[in-house]
């Protein structure tokens, strides 16, 4: 559905108004460092993608034979902390928020963009330190980091990685206050609340997690550091602490950490579905509430993680029905969005095909949560091979198919390229059977009693293994190709209209690329988010006047 | 009791199939149904507060009926029945130690016959593990520097997977055993096999060998306390509280005997952290637990109080197979 004219000579913007590595690492554009986090993202992407093949690899066969013990429980750990603290939590926000936001509310920028630049520079230095530690030795006390095995008998680099990850805390606390404060301010004339797109919405309230979230990791971190380093008795009961301490103060970050990772994920389907059925999301109102929602309930459930931990009965009780609520705006937006198809006018680009492999993941996920939040059924398969699968279901299929989904409805606007269709769509269907063919035997290994972390195990899980591992290299092809043709297309791809899909929202007025200071005059709004209507039946907005 | 755990497996497998059946088929249906055709345009809605609060609230009731059923189930999982045989457990990187109240001990394998309720009275000597047997349907972390409980019954001979189920190092994986269930008979003469006499005849030993028999002495006119048939009754602490004298009170008292002081006594008592291994403690709860049995030769507890003032501590849990 690519029309409009193309401009023949390239017009200035964001990417040609200035050369030279300066340019780019003293930038303070959002749009330059929301492509300096593409680059240090996917990087971290591809080792923890490794870390994970390696693992696929190992229990190939039932008994230990590709690597040592200790090498395949470094791998597991490493392979955890670089995908949820250096590429998940990062992923949408940093990136695509990072880009889209100031032009979605119609501002030059974000409200700090000094700030904005620190917090990539904290990423950086956190990355850094993140690699140090795995290529000096590694850590292998699972990404949770669980006391006193971390505090007192892991032999490897803990002090390390942990202030790695407290670092990247700061980057991300800073992007958070950094969306909340452009989001309330500096919204352009018009540009009211109830006509925010649901990107901005599902951005604001991943930025309250971030904010209020992300502190209590950090201080738990420094606690497993002092306790370690200087033997302050706090987790280890030999040295007066409780070790269920820990994971209180672990998982009350890292619960709602999975809304950090699936919220924007949210935003951005919600933005393609409308796009591709030529319509207003179903239930605006409802779907922005829902995002606010999961992020405040999404505080109150972390206890479930711990239900054999050794928790009272009553604790376990309480949390267990708090969950139950969570539940409840999630299924909100799945029928929303199944909803907004009804009576549209349905295209299938691979923004689509990834838009409809996210709602199929994630509601295999969120149902496999249901199984989860169930006391009963909780103590069977907790520390299992089926918590491994949910969590990949949302954290992967759901949060990465959202970010692919993204990368190619913003592509063009981020590039000012077209990437190739066809490719494409192929690409979104090898990653949607490569997905499920990895991870759907993993809830019957599960269920059959396979422990999670396992370096070696009974050979009567074998057949299930293979399974999951041949989807992951499937998976794995699916996720090299994207990276291959997104890079063919900066220098052979088709150049891209302003606005290829003829898509409703501010970012879609401005030229691709769009300008340092993306728009050109102050933009007035005057319509109402995904007005498809009015684009379809000719009217033009105003602002595309300008553009 | 697994059949309780299955059965809601199986009940929630068809809901959430029904459910993915549902979107998977509205997705396909309104994609093909609505796909793009030159000049038809889509048809605006605006949203409908009537089918959002449908399909807000049915969720909403299916989810109690789920959450209702899965805690009917814990609850039974983590009330061990009160005939139960006891054994204690003693996790360490990378093996399970055993002691069964007649003072069998084994490694890494749990003999036990059918039919009969075992309650597993568990600690560790170093990091977290998890004591998990899928067959049964149980896990129960087992944490150092304190007991954790869990339960099961038996119901077919056989031999079954025990795994450690929290990760806790270089052997994880290789910390695995198995459950050996028999008949009863075959227990019995596998029972009258080695043993170094029953566990509580263990800790009055060494109940006297530490001197504790001293203040502990069974006229009350001791220094300490009075023991006989203390276990799992309330005691009134000096702060005014009252608490169950359970395994992990008894325990704590050795350890750490100033943190909750009887009523009416001094805080004399010196701790036994260090002096004393896990295994012998779990012999000395066995024998102060023995103090408030009338039959006496084998020990059997009431069952561990409900949860109480220390709400994190750890609590009994434990289940049964069908």
């Amino acid at each position: 559905m690519a029309t409009a004219t193309v401009p023949q000579v390239e017009r200035e913007n964001y990417l040609n108004k200035e050369y030279g590595v300066g340019s780019w690492l003293l930038t303070t554009d959002h749009k330059r460092i929301a492509l300096l986090y593409l680059l240090s993202i996917t990087f971290f992407f591809f080792i923890g993608g490794f870390f994970a093949l390696l693992i696929r690899l190992e229990l190939l066969t039932p008994a230990g034979d590709l690597v040592q013990a200790d090498t395949y429980n470094k791998l597991f750990t490493m392979h955890g902390q670089v995908m949820v603290f250096f590429f998940l939590i990062p992923s949408i926000p940093a990136v695509l928020g990072n880009f889209l936001i100031p032009l979605m509310v119609g501002a030059k920028d974000l409200a700090f963009p000094r700030i904005n630049l620190l917090s990539w520079y904290l990423f950086i230095i956190a990355g850094i330190m993140m690699m140090h530690c795995m290529l000096t030795g590694g850590v292998d006390t699972g990404w949770t980091f669980y006391t006193p095995f971390s505090t007192a008998f892991s032999n490897t680099k803990v002090i390390e990685a942990g202030l790695a990850i407290f670092v990247s805390g700061f980057s991300s606390i800073l992007t958070g206050l950094n969306f909340v404060v452009t989001i309330h301010r500096m919204r352009a004339p018009g540009m009211t609340w109830s006509r925010l797109p649901i990107f901005v919405w599902s951005h604001y309230a991943t930025s309250i997690i971030q904010i209020l979230g992300t502190p209590v990791i950090a201080i738990t971190l420094v606690l497993v550091v002092a306790e370690r380093a200087l033997h302050l008795g706090i987790f280890d009961p030999k040295l007066g602490g409780d070790p269920l301490l820990f994971q209180h103060l672990f998982w009350f970050y890292s619960h709602p950490a999975v809304y950090i990772m699936i919220l924007p994920s949210m935003g951005v389907v919600t933005e393609i579905i409308p796009c591709f059925s030529r319509k207003r999301v179903f239930g605006y109102t409802f779907v922005a509430m829902a995002s606010i929602a999961i992020a405040v309930f999404g505080f109150l459930v972390w206890a479930h993680h711990m239900f054999v931990a050794g928790i009272s009965v009553y604790a376990a009780l309480i949390f267990s029905l708090l969950s139950y609520s969570v539940a409840v705006p999630s299924a909100i937006k799945v029928f929303n969005w199944t909803a907004t198809l009804y009576k549209g006018s349905i295209h299938y680009d691979a923004p689509m095909l990834y838009a409809f492999g996210f709602v199929g993941l994630f509601t295999m996920g969120g149902l496999t949560g249901l199984f989860l939040a169930a006391l009963g059924i909780d103590v069977h398969v907790t520390d299992t091979y089926f918590v491994v699968a949910h969590f990949h279901y949302i954290m992967v299929g759901g949060a990465v198919m959202g970010y692919l989904g993204g990368m190619h409805f913003w592509w063009p606007k981020i590039s000012g390229k077209l990437y190739p269709e066809g490719w494409a769509r192929l690409a979104a269907l090898i990653v949607f059977i490569g997905f499920n063919l990895t991870f759907f035997p993993q809830f019957v290994l599960g269920y059959l009693g396979m422990p999670r972390r396992y370096y070696q195990y009974p050979p009567e899980y074998q057949v299930l293994n293979v399974l999951s591992t041949a989807g992951a290299t499937v998976l794995a092809v699916g996720y090299l190709l994207p990276m291959v043709y997104f890079l063919w297309s900066m220098r052979y791809g088709k150049p891209a209209p302003d606005n290829p899909w003829k898509a409703a929202g501010l970012e879609w007025t401005v030229q691709s690329p769009p300008t340092t200071f993306n728009f050109p005059e102050q933009p007035v709004v005057t319509w109402e988010a995904y007005n498809y209507d009015e684009i379809d039946k000719g009217h033009k907005q105003e602002a595309q006047v300008v553009g | 009791m697994a059949g309780n755990v299955d059965a809601l497996f199986i009940f929630l497998v068809i809901l959430s199939g029904l459910m993915t059946l549902l979107i998977f088929s509205a997705l396909v249906y309104f994609a093909a149904r609505y796909r793009h055709r030159k000049g038809v345009l889509a048809e605006q809605i605006e949203g409908s507060t009537p089918l959002e609060l449908t399909w807000s609230i049915i969720p909403l009731g299916v989810f109690m009926v789920i959450f209702v059923w899965g805690a009917l189930v814990y609850f039974q999982q983590r009330t061990p029945a009160r005939d139960a045989t006891e054994v204690y457990v003693v996790a360490k990187q990378w093996m399970w130690k055993l002691e069964h109240a007649e003072g069998q001990r084994e490694i890494n394998s749990l003999h036990v016959p059918v039919g009969r309720n075992v309650k597993l009275i568990m600690t560790s000597q170093d990091v977290i593990h998890s004591f998990f047997v899928p067959e049964f349907r149980i896990k129960q972390d087992v944490l150092p520097g304190r007991y954790t409980v869990a339960w099961f019954q038996a119901t077919k001979p056989g031999t079954y997977h025990l795994f450690c189920a929290e990760y806790c190092g270089t052997q994880h994986s290789g910390m695995i055993g198995s459950i050996v269930v028999m008949e009863p008979a075959q227990y019995e003469a596998w029972m009258s096999g080695g043993s170094n006499g029953p566990l509580s005849a263990t800790g009055e030993k060494i109940f006297a060998e530490l001197g504790c028999v001293t203040c502990h002495r069974s006229d009350s006119q001791g220094r300490g306390p009075n023991l006989q048939g203390v276990f799992g009754k309330p005691v009134q602490l000096e702060d005014g509280r009252m608490i169950t004298a359970d395994e992990n009170y008894v325990r704590e008292s050795i350890l750490d005997p100033g943190a909750k002081m009887v009523k009416g006594f001094k805080p004399v008592m010196p701790t036994f952290q260090g002096l004393v291994s896990e295994e012998q403690l779990n012999s000395l709860v066995a024998y102060v637990k023995s103090l408030s049995d009338s039959v006496g030769a084998r020990p059997r507890s009431a069952s561990i109080s409900a949860p109480n003032s220390a709400p994190d501590q750890a609590q009994p849990q434990g289940s049964k197979v069908q």
